[in-house]
């Protein structure tokens, strides 16, 4: 029973939290935003004390549930671990009582702690559980699903339909592709072949709460009258924290997943209160079942595939492919580059978010994954604000489109050299046409050749950096006029 | 035995006027049927007359040789006057500058065969062309008199005011004008004075603020369903002209109810909307039911040089059916269509193509027309199916269009417009479509 409400919760956190790095259409922010914002991680950085003390009581009555229902990267674990118990009996009873390897778990948690509050970013994005699946997810869920969705805007576009359009499959820089396959691969194995490895050694998150866990009220007893050393439940064990020989379960590592009472059959193992006497009852389930729907239908998609070419019509055009500016252009309600750096875990939930496809995971290691805005055919949208309501950690600050509207993140430059009026004489005055704030005035000038033209002229006060300018440019391959970020966000 | 009941057979016989008139080239009813339908709708004036809502603008008249500035065919012009008296018309507005001077003269010589007291006269102080001083002004309002062949005119305007607040002081204040005229109306020899408006707003309002000093008995502006609310950049919204005048109580004649012609001549997806409503009245039908339908206007002025149209005006004001609230939106509707959202002339010859900075025009046009053409344009928010045509346009122009080749990438270099056909200012076309497609997706109201 416990068991079976334990892997029904988790399918749908798993399924909701994934759904929210999926969708690129925003629908699904409003509602299912809140997984997000109840990770722990993201809780401590963005100082949400509400969801803290909550998930710190959740584990001091329950145990570690939150490692089974609400981290998406514990319940991917337990799915990759179900595909590797399949089979024969040897299987699915193959795990083993380790002892604690309290020091590594230790030295992980001193050096994520380190990384915090020294802000080295790119080891705390690489060690938070959360940023660890949020990568996956946008590396390669993401992509299946908007194959699919790509597939259904083909035929949708056939039948005259309006119900689905294509968007980006790949808008990932290789490296974060290239570290979310590596932590695949290497927490497949761990778990196909030991369960909740990771968990218990590696996970700063999971170190913390079996702290708290340790303490907690409810927690699986084994009942010695009633056990018959069967083993079973320890080799039954994912998180290897049953030692059947002396009838004890280490609650540290215990992740509350009630799979050795549904093992049990001589009803030796209840899950119960500290002063309670022991109680009766236990439910049997067809294990899993519902797992393996949704893992079905998530790998299952991996065999469609679909083509997104477009009909090309008069004369390609050449993207733009601007040099990176010299400070890195954040996100409206980044606040700074410091705040940025020190909350933000790399978790790609804002960059899956972007409806423009303007910020991308930036590659550099002094924030690596880290979200950067790239505007080379796109720009920050006047009427968007996805990327600041989604961010979990309060890296990004929720702003209401207004306030995004009067946040300087950057200026823009000017390169007289490219610029086409000066170049060849054409009369152009695009960027100043699209600038939403007015802060680009076409004023005379003269072009290479010696002919009167008119040329922009930034307000640098007026400018909040939005890159419409530099996005909208006809000058190829590089724009003529290029945002310069800020480390510090102003207001204008 | 078949049996048609009586809606069946109303239908058919509606079906069947509608295919005479239309073969008639919009001519409703014929003289009976009008007589039927009932007599010419007249308001009422603040001096008391009785005026009928359809004027005659006396500006353009039938010529011998059908050219527009040939001689004037004198035989059909008494045959029209003739004709509208007959039928009630009892408004007939001139001006000295009218058909190239000849105008007064030659309605002196039409009205004359009628009875004075039967109709009125409108003439104006077009001294707005030239020569300012008091004594030419004088001349010209005297000379006006002799030409109409009368002692007395009944509605004088001060002619095109608006320009600007110098110019309406250098014109009838500085030199004494409008005193002489306000002695006139004293002296019973001007019976209505007011003045006809074309401008901005700021000398509109300065005008109506002489109301307090001279009373104006009436004002004459341009007033239709375009003009409503979306004047051209030189005019001033009749809406606000309309308001403005009613609150003070100063009755109004309409010019331009068609603007130039532009309403009875309509694109054909609007036409369609207009018969699809009512497949018997004329396109310009919508526009005089319109300008009648403010109880505040005294007369509809139309300039009818045919027969035709003189009939389908008398049809539309007798037995007079105002515009419901729900047609007065329609023709809102209908005026954002036409104003905001002409049909592109463009025949995909691709002749603009290949642009410099790759913009796909003929796409972008074949995605805007086409949404037009289908009526799929997102107009206003308040429209049920707002969000979802907003969505088809939008995903439909992503999909015609590739994302850099769209209207936001035209910087208006030019080099396209010689190459057109069609004469299709396409740079122009370009930033108005990115300005609509932009305030789709910021969500902005139109």
């Amino acid at each position: 029973m416990l068991r079976t409400i334990r892997i029904i919760l988790a399918a749908l956190a798993f399924a909701g939290i994934t759904l929210l790095f999926l969708d690129f259409t925003g629908a699904t922010h409003a509602f299912l935003g809140w997984l997000a914002k109840i990770q722990l991680l993201p809780a401590i950085l963005s100082v949400n004390v509400a969801v803290i003390v909550a998930l710190l009581l959740l584990t001091l009555i329950f145990g570690r549930v939150y490692c089974s229902v609400i981290c998406p990267l514990g319940v991917m674990q337990d799915i990759i671990a179900w595909f590797g118990k399949r089979g024969k009996k040897k299987n699915r009873f193959k795990y083993s009582y380790s002892r604690p390897k309290t020091w590594l778990r230790v030295v992980m948690l001193v050096i994520m702690v380190a990384s915090i509050v020294f802000g080295i970013s790119a080891v705390t994005a690489l060690l938070a559980p959360y940023s660890a699946y949020g990568r996956i997810a946008s590396s390669f869920f993401a992509p299946i699903y908007t194959l699919v969705n790509n597939l259904f805007a083909t035929l949708a576009e056939r039948a005259g339909s309006y119900a689905f359009y294509p968007t980006e499959v790949w808008g990932k820089a290789t490296a974060v592709v290239v570290v979310a396959a590596v932590t695949l691969i290497a927490l497949a194995i761990l778990a196909w072949k030991n369960g909740r490895t990771y968990c218990n050694t590696i996970c700063p998150v999971g170190t913390v709460l079996g702290f708290v866990s340790k303490f907690s009220i409810f927690r699986p007893v084994i009942d010695t009258e009633n056990c018959n050393n069967c083993h079973l439940c320890e080799r039954g064990c994912k998180a290897a924290c049953i030692d059947s020989k002396n009838h004890s379960i280490d609650r540290s590592r215990c992740v509350a997943c009630m799979d050795c009472i549904s093992i049990c059959s001589h009803d030796a193992i209840h899950y119960k209160p500290v002063w309670a006497a022991a109680k009766k009852g236990e439910a049997k389930t067809d294990a899993g079942r519902r797992a393996f729907i949704t893992t079905a239908a998530l790998l299952g998609t991996t065999a469609l595939e679909a083509k997104t070419g477009r009909r090309k019509r008069s004369g390609a055009v050449v993207p733009h492919n601007n040099p990176a500016s010299q400070t890195r252009i954040t996100p409206p309600g980044s606040i700074s580059l410091k705040n940025l750096n020190d909350k933000c875990i790399a978790c790609q939930l804002c960059i899956q978010s972007c409806p423009s496809h303007v910020l991308k995971p930036s590659t550099d290691l002094g924030h690596f994954m880290q979200p950067v805005m790239v505007y080379n055919d796109t720009y920050c949208r006047p009427e968007c604000n996805s990327c600041s309501s989604v961010c979990p950690t309060g890296a990004i600050k929720p702003l209401s489109v207004e306030e995004k509207a009067s946040t300087q993140i950057g200026h823009a430059v000017w390169h007289p050299w490219l610029c086409v009026p000066m170049a060849n004489g054409d009369s152009c005055g695009h960027c100043a046409e699209h600038c939403p704030t007015g802060a680009i005035t076409m004023v005379d000038g003269e072009s290479a050749e010696g002919k009167a033209v008119k040329i922009p002229a930034v307000d640098s006060a007026k400018c909040i950096g939005c890159g419409a300018c530099q996005a909208l440019c006809p000058a190829r391959p590089e724009s003529a006029i290029r945002v310069e970020g800020h480390e510090i966000h102003h207001t204008i | 035995m078949s049996k048609i009941d009586r809606r069946t057979f109303l239908k058919g016989l509606s079906l069947a006027t509608a295919g005479a008139a239309m073969t008639a080239g919009g001519i409703k009813l014929t003289a009976a049927e009008e007589q039927a339908a009932g007599k010419m709708e007249m308001r009422t004036s603040n001096t008391g007359d009785q005026v009928s809502l359809l004027g005659y603008g006396c500006m353009r008249m039938p010529t011998v040789d059908g050219t527009r500035n040939g001689a004037v065919d004198m035989d059909a012009q008494h045959r029209l006057i003739d004709y509208a008296m007959e039928h009630g018309v009892n408004y007939y507005d001139t001006a000295p500058v009218y058909t190239g001077g000849k105008s007064e003269g030659i309605m002196g010589e039409c009205l004359s065969r009628h009875p004075r007291d039967k109709y009125f006269i409108a003439t104006k102080m077009s001294n707005a062309w030239g020569d300012h001083s008091f004594a030419a002004g004088k001349r010209m309002y005297q000379n006006s008199l002799g030409q109409l062949k009368t002692d007395h005119i009944d509605y004088y305007l001060l002619h095109s005011v608006g320009s600007s607040i110098e110019s309406f002081n250098q014109r009838f204040l500085e030199n004494g004008l409008l005193e002489f005229l306000l002695n006139e109306r004293e002296a019973g020899h001007i019976r209505n004075l007011g003045w006809s408006f074309h401008g901005n707003r700021e000398t509109f309002d300065y005008v109506v603020s002489l109301h307090d000093q001279y009373h104006w008995d009436f004002a004459q502006i341009q007033h239709n369903y375009l003009d409503w609310n979306h004047a051209s950049g030189r005019n001033v919204n009749s809406s606000y002209l309309y308001n403005e005048l009613a609150s003070r109580d100063i009755p109004m004649t309409v010019m331009e109810p068609l603007r130039g012609g532009a309403l009875a001549n309509v694109p054909e997806t609007v036409a369609r909307k207009f018969k699809e409503r009512k497949p018997a009245d004329s396109i310009a039908s919508w526009a005089f039911r319109f300008a009648g339908s403010h109880p505040k206007i005294l007369s509809v002025l139309s300039g009818m040089t045919y027969l035709e149209h003189l009939q389908d005006n008398i049809a539309t004001y007798s037995g007079f059916v105002p515009c419901t609230e729900e047609e007065l939106e329609f023709l809102e509707r209908i005026a954002k269509e036409m104003i905001e959202f002409p049909l592109i002339d463009c025949t995909a010859c691709n002749y603009c193509v290949p642009c410099k900075y790759g913009i796909d025009i003929p796409g972008i046009f074949q995605h805007y027309n086409k949404c037009v053409r289908e009526e799929q344009m997102p107009l206003s928010k308040a429209d049920d199916n707002y969000r979802k045509l907003r969505r088809a346009f939008l995903v439909g122009y992503d999909r015609s269009v590739p994302a850099l080749q769209q209207a936001n990438h035209c910087i208006g270099c030019g080099d396209c417009t010689p190459k057109c056909p069609q004469n299709i200012d396409i740079p122009k076309e370009m930033r108005r479509i990115d300005a609509f497609v932009e305030r789709l997706k910021q969500g902005k109201e139109l």
